[in-house]
């Protein structure tokens, strides 16, 4: 690669470049800013705010936007000298002032009611290239604002029609409903006659916008980026742990906005992570409860609470510890040395998911999701990642966009990408893996192996059959599971021997820690662990009120099976306690005294246990098990997805008013979809 | 000037047959995945066809091209030669504004059409028969001041003949070309350096309109007969 590089000179500095480069990139490769407003690095180049103009020497005697110039299309020297390019001379400082003056001239001077105040890339740039005077004296123009649903606020007069947002709901989002229409003076970047945004990444645009035009309406006039605290943490709602920021005021947590991180969620965000917070200040357990004689659940002391589990404990060694989504491995750390010591089971694979607990490369996949973006052929299997993991989704629709061909097996649904459906049983992919033609040759294959399968209460057929396809193709393999926990919980081996409805059946006390999504069986004496005032807590007998995940530090394993630090962003809410620490709290009163008193030692623990966990940040390589044989009956059965409604999968987004709402507007517009 | 698509649409739109099969041609043009670049051509036929962009016009053509409705409506919305509201039925008048026209006086014929049509540009008339805009040169200043209708010119114009032109508008099918009998624009009157002699009566464009007005008997002057 060395000799492709061309030499170009910035500012005097001669550096070796790319030649497909732009001049925008190669000046940020040696850490010269240029301003942007259009340019952005994970969308197409619009080149149309020239606010990144540049001096070509010797090139046309104009500035040149640098976002939309390639290093290639520079003319050498007359000598032969190579290419110079001056990003501070007098020229540039002159033109940049005269496109801010342009772009300032119906830009409102609202800077005070203005939500993006503070990091409105408008704001900053002006303070380098806007002068202090205006010239311009004619009206202003100003935009109707439209409607694009309950996410997204709007002020389109403040628009400087940089397109991002346009480019964004359809390159990455892959919907297609905004556009920019008219012309000139009279452009107006709308939605298509009104329309609300039907996507699951929409609040992305929010970030994008370079100024105040397109704002976070849960958030709006709520709090000024400087007066926040932020907090890097790990986002639990799905399983693929997006890298989030947690910004909080006080007690209250304000906003979730994404970081980056390549590898999993580049600088996305779903909407349903982004805009759950509301969602932690809602039907929250504050206190521990008792069901009394009555069956009436009444509040009590810790205690209480633990007087009352430590007497049930003692009548019977069947507990049974059930893992919920939203649990970080401290938390089932703990607990199953609790539980396994006193002669309990531990089940994380909730409603009979079919896992093989030892088998680490079907669970956590072969290789990490970065991998989708160089796979060739894509095959899904029994899962919906539109609604699953939405920016997961992208990474899908970018490799698809870039010509991966993509199949799926299992339910049809629109996935904001074409796809080639074979069959929604297993029955056309064995017959594909057992086919004279390698139609796949040489090609890379990925499997993104989903719920459908895990989900299946016979699955253990069905996962041989997709690991012959493995084995036959050569092909990569992806597991998308939906519980952020999930992973986790297996590496920790927190499962049974039994299985999920046998250990319920052979349990008489089930210690639940945050499990709300399925039904538990009558009769059984239940401890409900955890945040929200849920199914879980309406079935238990004991609750246990415990913090959410902001509340509270933890390690969370997503998807690839890359462990990752969560932090405390926020104080907990009335008398609830930290996960780990109630079953540490627990294990005292039962007399058998876990050996750790605070979270630094507890994770010592866990890191001498279990080595892997202390890998934070890393995808380690999984060994792969080879298939072995399996029944034909599981051919015939058809892949159900797991999720239904992306916005109501767990107990903080059923608390939240947001995802309700954009709830029922996605009922709405499918019931008005199929009329 | 700001353009929106129009508060009340129609609740369907078809291509005629003969426009369905030249625009199913037109698509053919393009390269395979590049379907969408046909859009303006299918735009402007629809445009023909019913005088104006509709909501349903839109969805059909961003159908057809396989493209998202926005798509077409920002292509439509671009260009101001796309009407995005109803234009009047049987005629729409683009009267020349440019300079050498307003020389000859086009200002009068504005006038003209505000008292006459309507006081607003693009507003049919209360019979809905008719409308005007003011449009930017259309290339033919030496016959000004000149008017288009659909793909016809009245060149030559004076308040007189384009306010006759207008009444015999309301149910007739006035001829186009010069209003002042040239041929097309030779010096007026005679002919002094070129030895060309002129043997047809007219120009080969307003030949065009009377034989296919003859074919199709056409009520709509602003539909361009299809060949």
């Amino acid at each position: 690669m060395e000799e492709n590089l061309r030499k170009i000179i910035i500012d005097g500095e001669e550096i070796g470049v790319n030649p497909a480069m732009t001049i925008l990139q190669a000046c940020e490769y040696i850490d010269k800013e240029i301003p942007r407003f259009c340019y952005h690095e994970r969308l197409s180049i619009a080149g149309n705010c020239r606010m990144c103009l540049v001096e070509v020497v010797g090139g046309p005697p104009k500035p040149m936007a640098s976002c939309a110039l390639q290093v290639k299309d520079l003319r050498p020297g007359p000598n032969g000298e190579p290419p110079t390019i001056k990003t501070n001379s007098k020229m540039v400082k002159k033109a940049r002032e005269g496109v801010m003056e342009f772009l300032l001239i119906n830009h409102p001077l609202d800077c005070p009611i203005c939500d993006q105040g503070g990091e409105c890339d408008l704001q900053d740039q002006a303070v380098a290239y806007g002068v202090d005077f205006s010239r311009y004296v004619e009206p202003k123009r100003a935009v109707l604002d439209m409607d694009l649903g309950p996410l997204v606020e709007t002020h389109m007069t403040r628009c400087i029609s940089c397109t991002r947002c346009v480019r964004f709901i359809s390159e990455v989002a892959g919907i297609h409903e905004m556009g920019q229409i008219g012309r000139g003076e009279n452009s107006e970047i709308t939605s298509y006659l009104g329309r609300t945004l039907e996507s699951e990444l929409q609040g992305n645009i929010i970030d994008l916008c370079p100024v105040g035009a397109l704002t976070s309406k849960p958030y709006a006039f709520t709090a000024r980026p400087w007066e926040l605290s932020k907090t890097n943490s790990i986002d639990v709602m799905d399983a693929l742990g997006s890298n989030i920021r947690i910004d909080s005021k006080g007690k209250k947590i304000m906003r979730i906005i994404p970081r980056n991180h390549d590898g999993i969620n580049e600088e996305w965000l779903s909407d349903k992570s982004r805009f759950i917070w509301d969602g932690l200040n809602k039907q929250r357990l504050d206190l521990p409860y008792i069901r009394d004689d009555n069956g009436r659940l009444k509040p009590c002391s810790w205690n209480e609470a633990f007087d009352v589990i430590v007497n049930k404990f003692k009548k019977s060694p069947n507990i049974l510890a059930l893992a919920g989504d939203l649990i970080s491995v401290e938390t089932l750390f703990s607990a199953k040395e609790l539980i396994s010591n006193l002669g309990g089971k531990t089940e994380c694979r909730i409603a009979d998911t079919c896992i093989p607990p030892s088998d680490r490369a079907l669970y956590a996949g072969t290789v990490p999701l970065d991998e989708i973006n160089n796979s060739e052929i894509i095959f899904i299997i029994g899962s919906n990642p539109r609604i699953e993991a939405p920016v997961l989704n992208a990474r899908i629709r970018n490799s698809w966009l870039n010509g991966t061909e993509v199949n799926l097996v299992g339910e049809k649904s629109d996935l904001t990408y074409e796809y080639n459906h074979i069959g929604t049983n297993l029955f056309e992919l064995e017959k594909l893996t057992k086919s004279k033609t390698r139609v796949f040759e040489n090609k890379k294959v990925l499997i993104i192996l989903g719920q459908g399968i895990f989900g299946n209460n016979d699955g253990y057929d069905a996962l041989e059959v997709v690991k012959k396809f493995k084995e036959n193709f050569n092909a990569e393999l992806i597991s998308l599971h939906v519980a952020a926990s999930r992973v986790g919980a297996l590496d920790l081996n927190f499962v049974s021997d039994l299985g999920y409805s046998s250990s319920i059946n052979w349990s008489d006390i089930i210690f639940n820690i945050g499990m709300d999504e399925y039904d538990l069986p009558k009769g059984k004496f239940v401890i409900y662990q955890g945040s929200h005032g849920d199914r879980g807590a309406n079935r238990a007998d004991v609750i246990l009120p415990s913090c959410a995940f902001p509340e509270e530090s933890g390690i969370y394993v997503n998807t690839e099976g890359r462990p990752q630090f969560s932090l405390k962003a926020c104080e907990k809410i009335g008398e609830a306690r930290e996960n780990w620490a109630i079953i540490r709290a627990l294990s005292e009163k039962l007399n058998y005294t876990l050996k750790y008193n605070n979270l630094s030692q507890l994770r010592e623990k866990l890191f001498f246990d279990y080595p892997d966990f202390a890998l934070i940040d890393e995808v380690r390589k999984n060994t792969w098990i080879k298939s072995s044989k399996y029944s034909k009956e599981c051919l015939k059965k058809d892949l159900k997805n797991i999720w239904v409604d992306h916005y109501l999968t767990n107990p903080i987004a059923r608390s939240s008013s947001i995802m309700a709402e954009l709830s029922k507007n996605k009922r709405k517009n499918f019931n008005e979809k199929v009329k | 000037m700001f353009r929106r698509i129009d508060k009340n649409q129609p609740k369907a739109f078809e291509f005629s047959k003969a426009n369905l099969s030249w625009a199913k041609k037109q698509i053919l043009k393009y390269p395979k995945d590049r379907q969408q670049s046909a859009v303006i051509p299918l735009l402007y036929r629809a445009q023909e066809q019913e005088g104006w962009i509709s909501k349903p016009a839109i969805e059909v053509i961003a159908k057809m091209l396989k493209i998202a409705p926005i798509r077409v409506y920002e292509v439509a919305s671009f260009y101001f030669m796309f009407h995005l509201s109803p234009v009047g039925k049987k005629a729409h008048i683009q009267v020349c504004g440019t300079t050498p026209c307003m020389l000859r006086g086009s200002e009068k014929l504005i006038e003209i059409c505000k008292q006459k049509i309507s006081k607003n540009q693009k507003q049919p008339s209360s019979n809905g028969k008719l409308s005007w805009e003011e449009v930017e040169c259309i290339g033919a200043c030496s016959n000004s001041p000149v008017i288009q209708i659909g793909s016809d010119y009245y060149e030559d114009l004076s308040e007189e003949s384009f306010s006759s032109l207008l009444d015999s508008l309301i149910d007739g099918y006035p001829e186009p070309g010069s209003q002042k009998k040239r041929f097309s624009s030779e010096p007026e009157g005679f002919l002094n350096s070129s030895k060309i002699k002129i043997e047809e009566n007219k120009n080969a464009s307003v030949e065009l309109f009377l034989e296919s007005s003859l074919l199709k008997n056409t009520k709509k002057v602003n539909i361009r007969k299809v060949k």
